[in-house]
């Protein structure tokens, strides 16, 4: 027995020396990674991201073996998948409404990020990389959405792409090669269904950078100084074990949409077939844009609006330059923290927003809001990198508390 | 502990908050509310009723409204036996072929076959309906807002238009049709069938039964989709129950220092 396990090890340790696999989980997430000790649970959800890419990835290459695209087949063919391939409703149902728990989840890890600070030197690659990928989920999201060639579907596809006619000169040139043709048609279809199996690996990618960029300062942690080796412990089993619990509660989440309420998150007119020559009332997208969605509408000139709502996005590249401020976590930061608590509720409003007629005082909302959004990033984050006095640092992680008797 | 217990809320809260956000037409009259049977953590259909539903579809929808979805093999699922199934899809004439001839024929229906269209095509629906299309309704309960009820109160809001309501002709009055005018003219009335199982056809009753067999159609997993989620729920809640204690345990270590 043991001369066998030792052969074993034997064996183990050969291929390490030539590819060392085991050498390189541990350094990445094993007991040769060190992370802050104070990490908090807001923490989980960089690993919960990775859970769901990999849960789209795995349901949406099973669902591709069963899909068809073409304008006249998709949506049946997603309609068999429902009922004649096996456990085909399931696989279905995670994948719908994993993108909607993808988009949840990478939400409260963006705000994590904001709150904390996590934008901050040495961290603004790491930062641009998580930017990246969210504008790769966003393109990827709504490519999938078009696939059921459902009426949202189509008019979703309609809307959005037709938002690339408003750049001057080459608009309407981009478009059409957007759609393929001259409208959203088949073709269409055909090229977002390569893209939509396309760019989930991409991201894999900008992910594997964001945790590379992510390993060479290391995690940041609620406090937003230094950790000290002291204060650091290694991420497993500890935070192995924690993101496993997380997982747990997650699930359960997760599950609960799935299996009881499939499809809250989706649109009704979404299983009405596509029709060219019947628009929906009121076109919605998905809710993750709702808030971009409404800061496009905010704006009465085409242009200007279709800029404002990529420069809301764009304008989280800059972000580690707009706020300067030398303390990272809001915890230190009470002026900040209030904004960063109204920039929340902002964003929650510009959703609501999206989700309403353009018209009323949805509109006017959402066009304080859009000035809002614009003017906490251009205006009181540097004002604030200026002014704000913060509360007292403590000097180590171990020593949260500073008492001025001592 | 309490840091966890507001993550936590933010994942379960958040869904519920944006599954209201998308918004329908403004119009519209919210549908009258009932208690499904299929509704619910355990939530099933009643065979029965799914059965006098089909009955209901048969003999009133289907010479309009098409069930694209729907194949007779399926009806096994609502409690017909393989028999019965070859009984009722002999009912209906398929056309088939073209044979050697190159000629398309007629035979009787096969539990295989989808369950014929009312009309050869949309014009020809659309010639016979006074120019509106009546929609398929494999999907209708999921393709509306609140669909089981809109489809009941839908069922049962017909009525006189109000006095200085400019009705176009040909056009039904329905409370809860967005802009109420609806080309389909109201069709469950009392002892509209008559239930081979007995049962008294108030038109409440067959508007109920028609809706369960709709819902049945557009969800036909419905019932293994909620047996399996219990099972599911069960096994991810021990799982996270015994990764909480294994992680405070191994936490516990730490604190010793």
């Amino acid at each position: 027995m043991s001369t066998e396990k030792s052969r074993l090890m034997k064996a183990w340790e050969w291929h390490e020396q030539r590819l060392p696999i085991g050498h390189f989980l541990d350094h990445s997430l094993g007991s040769k990674y060190p992370a802050p000790k104070n990490l908090n649970y807001w923490w989980n959800f960089g690993s919960l991201a990775l859970f769901m890419l990999v849960t789209m990835i795995i349901t949406g290459v099973f669902l591709a073996m069963n899909y068809t695209a073409h304008v006249t087949l998709a949506f049946s063919s997603v309609e068999r998948i429902m009922r004649d391939v096996n456990n085909g409703w399931l696989i279905r149902y995670m994948h719908a409404n994993g993108a909607s728990f993808f988009f949840i989840v990478v939400y409260i890890h963006i705000f994590r990020g904001l709150y904390y600070g996590s934008y901050k030197p040495p961290r603004e690659v790491l930062w641009w990389m998580g930017v990246v990928i969210y504008l790769l989920m966003m393109a990827t999201a709504f490519m999938g959405y078009v696939l059921p060639w459902g009426q949202m579907s189509f008019w979703g596809a309609t809307v959005i792409t037709n938002l690339f006619s408003a750049i001057p000169a080459v608009g309407d040139a981009i478009v059409t090669l957007l759609w393929g043709g001259f409208s959203v048609d088949n073709p269409t279809l055909n090229r977002f269904f390569a893209l939509h199996y396309l760019l989930p690996f991409v991201i894999v990618g900008v992910v594997f950078i964001h945790i590379w960029a992510l390993h060479i300062p290391g995690s940041n942690n609620p406090l937003g100084i230094d950790a000290a080796p002291a204060d650091k412990i290694p991420f497993f089993p500890y935070y192995v074990a924690k993101d496993v619990f997380g997982l747990g509660v997650f699930l359960m989440a997760y599950f609960a949409v799935v299996f009881w309420l499939p499809n809250a998150m989706g649109h009704p007119l979404n299983y009405v077939p596509a029709n060219p020559m019947v628009t929906p009332p009121h076109i919605v997208p998905e809710w993750y844009y709702l808030p971009f969605y409404a800061i496009l509408r905010a704006i009465p000139d085409k242009l200007l609006g279709v800029v404002a709502m990529f420069g809301s996005i764009l304008i989280l590249f800059v972000l580690p330059w707009l706020d300067r401020h030398p303390v990272r976590s809001a915890t230190f930061r009470p002026i900040f923290k209030i904004f960063f608590w109204i920039f929340l509720a902002n964003a929650v409003l510009l959703g609501y927003c999206g989700s309403q007629a353009a018209e009323g005082w949805p509109l006017i909302a959402s066009r304080i809001g859009t000035f809002w959004y614009f003017f906490h990033f251009i205006v009181l984050l540097p004002l604030l990198s200026w002014i704000e006095t913060p509360k007292p640092l403590p000097a180590s992680i171990s020593q949260p508390v500073l008492s001025p008797a001592e | 502990m309490r840091k966890f217990l507001l993550a936590a809320a933010a994942a379960f809260i958040l869904p519920t908050l944006v599954s209201g956000a998308p918004a329908f037409a403004a119009e519209e009259v919210k549908p009258m509310h009932r208690e499904w049977n299929f509704n619910g953590l355990l939530g099933k259909f009643d065979k029965q009723q799914l059965q006098r539903g089909f009955q209901v579809y048969k003999e009133v929808c289907a010479s309009c409204h098409s069930l694209n979805f729907i194949s007779f093999r399926n009806l096994e699922s609502i409690g017909y036996s393989e028999d019965q199934v070859k009984v009722i899809a002999a009912e209906y004439q398929i056309t088939d072929g073209p044979d050697e001839n190159g000629d398309m024929f007629q035979r009787p229906g096969r539990p295989s076959d989808h369950i014929p269209h009312p009309f050869a095509n949309d014009q020809l629906a659309r010639a016979s309906n006074g120019g509106a299309l009546p929609p398929d309704l494999s999907l209708m309960t999921k393709a509306r807002e609140d669909g089981p009820n809109y489809v009941y109160s839908l069922m049962l809001g017909y009525k006189d238009a109000p006095n200085g309501f400019e009705l176009n002709p040909g056009m039904s009055y329905n409370e809860f049709f967005p802009g109420h005018q609806i080309a389909m003219p109201q069709q469950i009335t009392d002892d509209r069938v008559t239930y081979a199982d007995g049962t008294k056809a108030s038109a409440d009753q067959i508007a109920q039964d028609v809706v369960a067999f709709l819902h049945w159609a557009a969800e036909p997993k419905l019932e293994v989709r909620h047996a399996t989620g219990i099972r599911v729920m069960l096994f991810a809640f021990l799982f996270t129950v015994l990764a909480y204690f294994y992680k405070r345990r191994l936490w516990a270590r730490l604190e010793k220092h």
